[in-house]
């Protein structure tokens, strides 16, 4: 008996390989550079360098490519037009991330603690503050989590999927639970994600075994041709599939999977939550189009009153509850989960043209995501005594922002409107073609209580922006606040800000590049 | 060919955007910068006008058509036709006046500043709406231009103005987006392609009976919503309370003329069927909201609101003419259009003036103040007399050319409508009555006469009123071709059954 090294074609996975390798250099870098700031910016620039070649890499492979596009690792991994796009809109929020990571406030404070390890409010705590350390291991973590996502966009295997799955989502686990401030919310944001993605993982995989013993194999083709197939298992394969769905509308943050959005939005470090809200929602939606299409696209008419009933759950839910919350980055939490639900709009009925929309529509959300929290990260409290303190996240702290920094309460109000969906700003134009997609399949009733939920959750958004313009600053409050400067986050507000009119504006190329990665190299679509 | 219409739309829009970019020191001169702007504006439109081809008014002029975003088949589409110039005329008439009616407000220059580029930016939206040939274009500047509207009455005005920004947001937004549904619907019935949504593209298609009725109905109520009809009507009476007239005067006098503006050129012109089928309800509540609104405006204390009111009654008699179907009362129902912009605009302003002398909106405030200002009080009468639909002034022509065109496909609606217009003398006279008449209250004596500059605000809105009245043919003869249009294309598929 002959062993056979098996062949691997390395080549196609250059952007995941690229980011992953660039986290272990990150972790030697952690281990052998002693200055922290020396480290701090080493990282830094390692992590840019990475998740910009990455992306350039994921370009040029999405512009040669040979056809549909080729499988590797034996069928698990499928590198095609339409997991390209999705890497490379993933990577583009990992550098703004990135970017965010590594700002600081005037005073030089991070967002991250100085020592995760320390309990909240400990001397050993106030030691190493004042030892200047800092946890740079949030480069290498994040690096983690994008490379995990990148994979996660391509895996066509159930048991791959976990494993990517949980390859972005551990890293994140520890990056909530580093807040600076406010750590106890921090961590208890943190162990509720963990607990729930925990359960949820635990679902997804019961939902793989299902599919497994109903299908005999756990790739994705291999259980689209089992489903097409197999007689008398209906149970089996519907409990499946519906487990597997729900595992990754976990990540989705959709009701009823939600609960853990607004705590860890809220507890989560700004940039934190500014990356994971744009990046895990975008990996999610890359997986659940993969999982959708490619092993459940006979199934469609079985599971839309699924997609149908929590898309609306999401939409009405989200906008509900966010009209109600006081803390800002809880309301964006909420919308969020609002999002989802409109996200989950344009599968109804599994249209071909979804493959083309929903890229565009992470692409604008996750710009106005993380450029909304940017701007949160730049209004912060303060003392009596004139010391700068955390983030102003109460809603009615953003009362006059729009006389304070005209620029940054211009820009906010322009992911607002974003986000409610007016035109001329990319949201509009992502929400279009996702309730296009729907409305090609018949959906619109589905569409029309999206609308409607739109309008109501414009109140919302509204409601920030009257604060922001239309309030005065509260009489004697007018010291409470401090507008920060920090380049770096300044930098990634102005360039979502830009890309988000762009988007709105002229989405024509955009659009056409999205249109081209429309196709699946296995699937029902395309 | 010269590309007039997409010139017209960027040149206030580009005076926004130098206005906002004036360095500090500059500013003290926005009012006249701004004005300036609006002044070439109206250059235009009056080039517009003149070079404008009446023989043909029926079919766009001016047309440009340029790729936009092929891949969801939505063109950059300007063209006019005989309803879109006279409304683009009257925005570019009524722009500068606003101006000029608010010179004297906002001492602080950065404020002074906001208003005015707000002001430019809406304008540069508006003509861009009735000069738009494609839904898709149509539908983006509809909702697009609630951003600086909402600022608009937001930012300045009254007490309550946030609550009446947020009010008049909603309600549009609302609308707006139930349209959207129509509008991607409306995308899958037409032939798509990169040219998608251009008008001519989606005129006359074959669809279904419901289908064609649900997205007519999707249209509809976002117009329905932007020329307040009743009940959709309850964020006009808030919104005029507490903005500023002169964003109030332009929002009635010419941006819910995209409403009915909409119902024609959209409404009637893509879904002939559905907009015949519906025609009935519809004309029911026209009817509703000429009584309703002339009711309410008798029983208001706030002149501001009174108006608002007068033009809920108004705005019905035009939806009344457009879905009565005939030629005479779809040319009345176009050129009242333009008559109210004239009359309303007027009467908005000239309130807004008495208010700024002594600040309180309310009739019981006034009394006896033709003795003390009869310019004003002469000029304050015409105006109000138009908006009653006196012999002489133009809006008389437009509202009989309605009633008497209605009358003979929908009689009960004609009568009852009638009396509104009995109502309307009651809720204008009784107002001057209070207002102008008997002994001067005490603490007016000392009230200002009209100053000049507040003459060149309205006087010119009389002055065209009167020639207008006289020698209504100057703008009937740019609404007869397109109402033979609308009225043909009804006729055409009642025949076709």
């Amino acid at each position: 008996m002959s062993f056979v090294t098996p062949e691997i074609a390395w080549a196609p996975l250059a952007p995941v390989i690229v980011v992953l390798g660039a986290a272990a250099i990150g972790i030697l870098i952690e281990a052998f550079v002693r200055t922290p700031a020396t480290r701090r910016t080493a990282q830094l620039g390692l992590s840019l360098v990475a998740l910009i070649g990455a992306a350039g890499v994921a370009i040029v492979q999405w512009a040669t490519l040979d056809g549909a596009g080729t499988q590797v690792l034996a069928g698990m991994v499928t590198v095609d037009r339409q997991s390209l796009a999705w890497q490379v809109v993933i990577l583009v929020f990992g550098t703004l991330g990135a970017l965010l990571f590594a700002s600081r406030t005037r005073a030089g404070e991070e967002a991250f603690t100085s020592l995760g390890s320390v309990a909240p409010g400990s001397t050993e705590e106030t030691l190493a503050r004042r030892k200047g350390l800092q946890v740079t291991e949030v480069f290498p973590l994040a690096l983690f989590a994008v490379g995990g996502m990148l994979l996660f966009t391509s895996v066509t295997d159930l048991i791959f999927l976990f494993v990517a799955l949980e390859l972005f989502s551990l890293p994140l686990y520890i990056l909530v639970a580093l807040a600076r401030r406010r750590r106890m919310l921090s961590h208890e944001g943190a162990l509720k994600y963990f607990l729930l993605g925990a359960f949820s993982s635990a679902l997804f995989l019961f939902g793989a075994a299902l599919l497994y013993g109903a299908t005999g194999t756990t790739s994705l083709s291999g259980v689209a041709s089992g489903i097409a197939t197999a007689t008398g298992l209906d149970g089996l394969i519907l409990g499946g599939a519906v487990l597997v769905i729900v595992g990754l509308l976990f990540k989705l943050g959709a009701v009823p999977f939600h609960s853990w959005t607004p705590d860890a939005y809220q507890g989560a470090p700004t940039p934190v939550t500014a990356f994971m809200g744009a990046a895990t929602k975008a990996a999610a939606t890359a997986a659940l189009i993969r999982v959708s299409y490619e092993a459940f696209y006979g199934l469609d008419w079985e599971l839309s009153w699924l997609y149908w009933a929590i898309a609306i759950a999401s939409m009405l839910l989200g906008t509900v509850v966010a009209l109600v919350q006081t803390d800002l980055k809880r309301m964006l939490a909420y919308s969020s989960v609002a999002h989802a639900g409109f996200i989950l709009v344009a599968f109804a009925g599994f249209p071909d043209s979804t493959l083309a929309a929903l890229p565009f529509y992470l692409l604008a959300y996750g710009l106005a995501t993380l450029g909304a929290f940017a701007v949160i990260t730049q209004v912060r409290e303060k003392s009596d005594d004139g010391a700068v303190l955390g983030e102003a996240t109460r809603l009615g702290q953003w009362a006059g922002l729009g006389k304070r920094s005209p620029f940054l309460a211009g820009a906010m109000a322009l992911f607002l409107l974003s986000f409610a969906g007016i035109p001329l700003t990319a949201g509009f134009v992502g929400k279009f073609v996702a309730f296009s997609a729907a409305i090609s399949e018949g959906a619109w009733p589905l569409v029309l209580i999206a609308v409607i939920a739109s309008a109501a959750a414009a109140f919302f958004y509204v409601r920030l922006i009257v604060l922001m313009f239309l309030t005065d600053v509260p009489d004697g409050q007018e010291d409470s606040i401090e507008v920060d400067y920090s380049p770096l986050a300044r930098v990634v507000v102005g360039i979502t800000a830009v890309a988000v009119v762009l988007l709105g504006v002229v989405p024509g190329p955009v659009l056409s590049a999205f249109e081209n990665a429309a196709v699946m190299l296995v699937g029902g679509a395309g | 060919m010269f590309p007039i219409l997409t010139v017209m739309v960027a040149v206030p829009a580009v005076g926004a955007a130098l206005l906002w970019a004036l360095p500090g020191a500059a500013r003290a001169r926005v009012r006249e910068i701004a004005l300036a702007v609006t002044a070439v504006e109206l250059v235009l439109a009056v080039v517009l006008f003149l070079q404008f081809d009446s023989a043909s008014a029926g079919t766009f002029q001016f047309s440009e058509t340029y790729a936009w975003i092929p891949q969801i088949g939505a063109s950059w589409a300007l063209g006019v036709n005989g309803i879109g110039l006279l409304m683009i005329v009257l925005a570019a008439i009524l722009t500068p006046l606003a101006i000029l009616a608010a010179w004297k407000e906002d001492s602080e220059v950065e404020r002074r500043t906001h208003y005015l580029a707000l002001i430019l930016l809406s304008q540069a939206f508006m003509v861009g709406i009735f000069a738009a040939r494609d839904v898709f274009l149509f539908y983006v500047l509809f909702e697009a231009m609630l951003i600086p509207l909402y600022f608009l009455i937001g930012s300045f005005g009254g007490a309550q103005r946030r609550y009446a920004a947020v009010k008049f947001l909603l309600f549009s937004l609302a609308g707006g987006l139930i349209m959207l549904v129509g509008v991607v619907a409306l995308y899958f019935q037409g032939p798509g392609g990169e040219q998608a949504f251009l008008t001519d593209n989606l005129t006359g298609l074959t669809m279904s009976t419901t289908a064609e009725r649900l997205i007519f109905l999707a249209f509809f109520l976002a117009f329905a919503i932007k020329a307040p009809m009743v009940p959709v009507h309850t964020w006009l009476p808030t919104v005029a309370e507490n903005a500023r007239p002169g964003t109030t005067a332009l929002l009635v006098a010419v941006l819910d003329k995209i409403g009915t503006f909409g119902m024609l050129t959209l409404g009637i012109a893509l879904f002939p069927n559905a907009a015949r089928w519906a025609a009935p309800v519809i004309i029911v509540f026209a009817v509703i909201s000429v009584i309703y609104g002339a009711l309410l405006a008798i029983g208001q204390e706030n002149m501001l609101r009174l108006v608002s009111f007068t033009s809920v009654s108004h705005f019905g008699i035009m939806v009344l003419g457009i879905f009565a179907f005939t030629q005479t009362s779809v040319e009345g129902a176009a050129l009242y259009m333009f008559n109210h912009g004239l009359s309303t605009g007027a009467l908005f302003l000239a309130v807004g003036f008495l208010i700024e002398r002594h600040g309180s909106p309310n009739v019981s405030d006034y009394g006896g103040l033709q003795k003390v200002i009869p310019v004003f009080a002469g000029t304050f009468l015409v105006i109000g007399l138009s908006a009653l639909a006196l012999p002489g002034l133009s809006p008389f022509v437009s509202e009989i050319m309605v009633l008497v065109g209605a009358f003979s496909a929908a009689k009960a609606a004609v009568i009852i409508s009638a009396v509104g217009v009995v109502l309307a003398a009651l809720y204008v006279l009784l107002t001057y009555q209070k207002v102008f008449t008997g002994p001067t209250r005490e603490g007016l004596e000392g009230t200002r006469e009209l100053s000049t500059r507040e003459r060149v605000v309205l006087w010119p809105l009389v002055i065209l009123m009167l020639i207008l009245g006289f020698l209504p043919g100057i703008a009937l003869d740019q609404v007869r071709d397109p109402a033979a249009d609308y009225v043909s294309a009804v006729a055409a598929e009642e025949a076709g059954e």
